[in-house]
């Protein structure tokens, strides 16, 4: 028997993120590092336990594995649950067949079962695309005030990004009455974050049409929402106030990845009132040796820093050698710095290694393209790796 | 074959009582992250011996908060993994159970019911004062192999290299490997082997040789139960060669943490990919180094912000540098807060100490300045 949960989030998390090149190649999007010690999905996994949400389905697809040795049984975020907990809902072979999810509302569509055993009320859905830290049960809290269908979490953009996003016009109530998906000529700045709460007959509703209609791409901001729009149901947009960052593109993730640093960062992990929890390694305390010089950086266990590290972001486990010059970077997990190295305006995956007096990157007042180095690429030493350059280990094809 | 680990969380507590006054040896912090009984469980657990029982006296809050269910080093068993072994204490006066336990013997005497019931063919006891990182297997291989009675685990050192701040038990050990001899008197020159009080035994010899304590009103596991029986039965000494150390002071506290700063000491006790500590996870964020700091030859646990300079120091997790301080050969608790231009020298803080702006704090590496845990300077 599983007990009744009043709200249940179900977090996409299968995307590939094709734009974040040789990051996503081996992974899924959502467990690509952040900020040292995290992967983006610890945020929206750890905003739902500190926002009392205790039962998550995870909808994986492209490249799973690291991602279910990640999340495994929700320890680290205390979803390790008898009720509830975190589940990892893959696609799968049903009596009549079965098939790959073929959108985000298909995904959802094909596990309503998931979300029908706890009895649900709502549902919230959530993307594991975005680096920000939100109390899920304020907006779940407004859409039950309000008594809408769909809630849809919305953030005002600058004009002239607008139309990068699902904008949404509201009425002075903050009913949405129209929506349109990357608009040429935006007539509002609030953009959907991708978030929703919907009523639970209401989305099972909607998504009993959808997938009956062979035309629909089966996705919420296309399909769904314009349909529940045109039936005249009742949308609340829910505005959101903060920190939000959509980290798709290597810019994207190399800027959200600097908005940690800074005496006052736009993005503060220190908050003990909404931790961000994560699984680690027991990796021993960093050590910072005599000639280093570590400035402006967030460094994390496991590392050993002998040359100079700044504006940067390091990993667990990584070694930065004597003599090597670490600026403007972000270094994941078990990275390797030989000594006399520069390492400048790049972003080097999990396990990257780089010999001695190599290269890599330029200096960002010289370039504007950001140098990424794949999961376990190895740069020999004296090695050039030019500004903008994309490495990919020849093993992972 | 089945091994079962007993580790003593209060045995040493009155030789360091700056920092047991709220808290247990095994609780002591220790390396930036650790707590001392991290060492004594996760040489346990490394070895595969997950079936562990913790013997407690008094102050154990603050162990229990930190072991918890046991998962952060895997003992969260529904078979075996890790029992905390409160004291036993019967509520008739005259009983001999009616006091608190003094000695290892009678800390054994209380803990009867786990080793009664664990169901090992083999018990390894080890105390939380001892630093090192140790393969048990290799220890239970040499020991099965000498066909010994017990096994103790000895460190060989230099005589004139220690500073015995309390007693210590030293084995003399012949060619053979056997202990001929259990001694608390120490020599002026030469090489002594002294004991780490790890000990493996089978858990039926146990079981006698603590009736035959009981029988007899022996009260010093050492210096009776081994020292009596030496000529009599075979006792054979493991000598560990890896780094070690033995917390019996502040003094040795201090020198065994800043230890830490070499390289070679770091990855024998914290850096053996097979052998890895384990601790309570506390998802605190990295650090953060800002703009104006300097660090250098320190070692430093996540959650720390660093504004101002940090020189030979051990930081702990939380531990705030304002700017403008200089903090040299220092040990940081957990949390400790040093505000705006502060100078620190060889001074240690417990958890949630704060020093205000401007103060200039300074101590000896003989004897280290210490705040109390929560105190304002």
């Amino acid at each position: 028997m599983f007990k009744k949960k009043e709200c249940v989030a179900m977090l996409l998390a299968g995307g590939q993120g094709s734009r974040l090149y040789a990051l996503t190649k081996k992974t899924a999007k959502p467990a690509v590092s952040f900020g040292g010690k995290y992967r983006i999905i610890d945020f929206p996994l750890s905003n739902c336990i500190n926002s009392g949400l205790d039962t998550v389905g995870v909808l994986t697809q492209y490249q799973p594995l690291q991602l279910n040795e990640y999340i495994g049984n929700g320890l680290p975020w205390d979803l390790d649950r008898t009720f509830g907990g975190v589940k990892i809902l893959p696609p799968y072979q049903g009596q009549k067949g079965g098939d790959w999810y073929k959108g985000t509302a298909n995904a959802i569509w094909q596990n309503m079962e998931f979300i029908n055993r706890y009895r649900a009320d709502y549902v919230l859905i959530l993307s594991g695309d975005h680096i920000y830290k939100m109390n899920y049960s304020k907006m779940l809290a407004a859409h039950k005030k309000s008594g809408a269908d769909c809630t849809i979490a919305v953030i005002d953009v600058p004009l002239e990004e607008a139309s990068r996003f699902g904008i949404m016009s509201t009425r002075e109530d903050g009913s949405i009455f129209k929506f349109s998906e990357k608009p040429k000529n935006p007539d509002s700045t609030k953009a959907s974050m991708g978030i929703y709460i919907f009523t639970r007959e209401k989305l099972e509703h909607y998504l009993r049409a959808d997938a009956a209609d062979p035309k629909s791409a089966n996705d919420f901001g296309k399909n769904i929402i314009p349909a529940m729009l045109a039936a005249g149901e009742k949308l609340m947009a829910y505005p959101f106030v903060g920190y939000w960052k959509d980290v798709g593109t290597i810019r994207s993730l190399w800027e959200a990845n600097m908005d940690l640093l800074g005496e006052h960062p736009a993005l503060s992990l220190l908050d003990e009132s909404w931790r961000i929890y994560s699984r680690h390694e027991a990796a021993p305390p960093q050590y910072v040796g005599s000639g280093a010089i570590v400035q402006n950086a967030s460094v994390t266990a496991g590392c050993e820093i002998e040359g100079t590290v700044r504006n940067s972001i390091l990993g667990t486990g990584v070694v930065v050698g004597k003599g090597a010059v670490v600026e403007d970077s972000v270094l994941m997990d078990g990275v390797t710095i030989g000594e006399g190295t520069t390492v400048r305006f790049s972003i080097l995956d999990d396990r990257v290694s780089v010999g001695k007096n190599a290269r890599v990157g330029e200096d960002r007042s010289k370039t504007d393209e950001i140098t990424v180095i794949g999961a376990d690429c190895k740069i020999p030493d004296g090695g050039i790796v030019p500004p903008g350059a994309m490495l990919e280990d020849a093993k992972n094809d | 074959m089945k091994i079962a680990g007993l580790v003593f969380s209060n045995i040493h507590d009155r030789t360091i009582p700056e920092m047991t006054r709220m808290r247990t040896m095994a609780s002591i912090p220790f390396g930036c992250r650790y707590r001392l009984i991290d060492f004594a469980l996760s040489n346990l657990v490394n070895s595969e011996i997950t079936n562990i029982g913790v013997i407690t006296h008094y102050n154990y809050q603050s162990l229990m908060d930190h072991i918890g269910g046991g998962k952060d080093w895997d003992l969260a068993r529904r078979s075996g993994g890790i029992k905390i072994l409160p004291p036993y204490i019967t509520a008739y006066e005259n009983a001999v159970a009616a006091k608190l336990y003094t000695s290892r013997l009678e800390a054994l005497l209380g803990a009867q019911n786990f080793i009664n019931r664990c169901g090992a063919d083999y018990i390894i006891l080890s105390d939380c004062d001892a630093v090192l990182n140790i393969d048990l297997n290799d220890v239970m291989e040499d020991h099965i192999r000498s066909g010994a009675f017990l096994t103790l685990v000895t460190k060989r050192m230099d005589v004139s290299k220690l500073q015995f701040s309390h007693e210590r038990d030293i084995a003399v050990v012949d060619n053979d490997g056997r202990i001929t001899e259990i001694d608390r008197y120490i020599p002026k020159t030469g090489e002594l082997d002294i004991s780490t009080n790890i000990m493996v035994l089978r858990r039926s010899d146990l079981q006698n040789a603590l009736n035959e304590a009981l029988a007899r009103g022996y009260t010093s596991f050492h210096l009776d139960i081994i020292g009596k029986n030496l000529s009599k039965k075979f006792f054979h000494a493991y000598r560990y060669d890896g780094w070690y150390s033995q917390i019996d002071s502040l003094e040795k506290y201090f020198s065994a943490s800043m230890q830490l700063l070499n390289p070679d000491v770091r990855h024998c006790l914290l850096g053996n990919p097979e052998r890895e500590v384990y601790t309570k996870i506390r998802n605190s964020a990295p650090t953060k180094y800002e703009a104006g700091a300097s660090v250098s030859n320190s070692l430093i646990a996540d959650g720390c912000v660093i504004e101002g300079t940090v020189e030979n120091s051990i930081l702990f997790r939380g531990v705030h540098i304002s700017r403008g301080t200089v903090v040299r050969n220092s040990i940081l608790l957990q949390d400790t807060y040093v505000g705006a231009n502060v100078s620190l020298n060889c001074v240690i803080t417990d958890k949630n100490a704060s020093v205000r702006d401007d103060r200039v704090l300074s101590g000896h590496e003989t004897m280290p300045f210490f705040i109390g845990k929560g105190m304002t300077v």
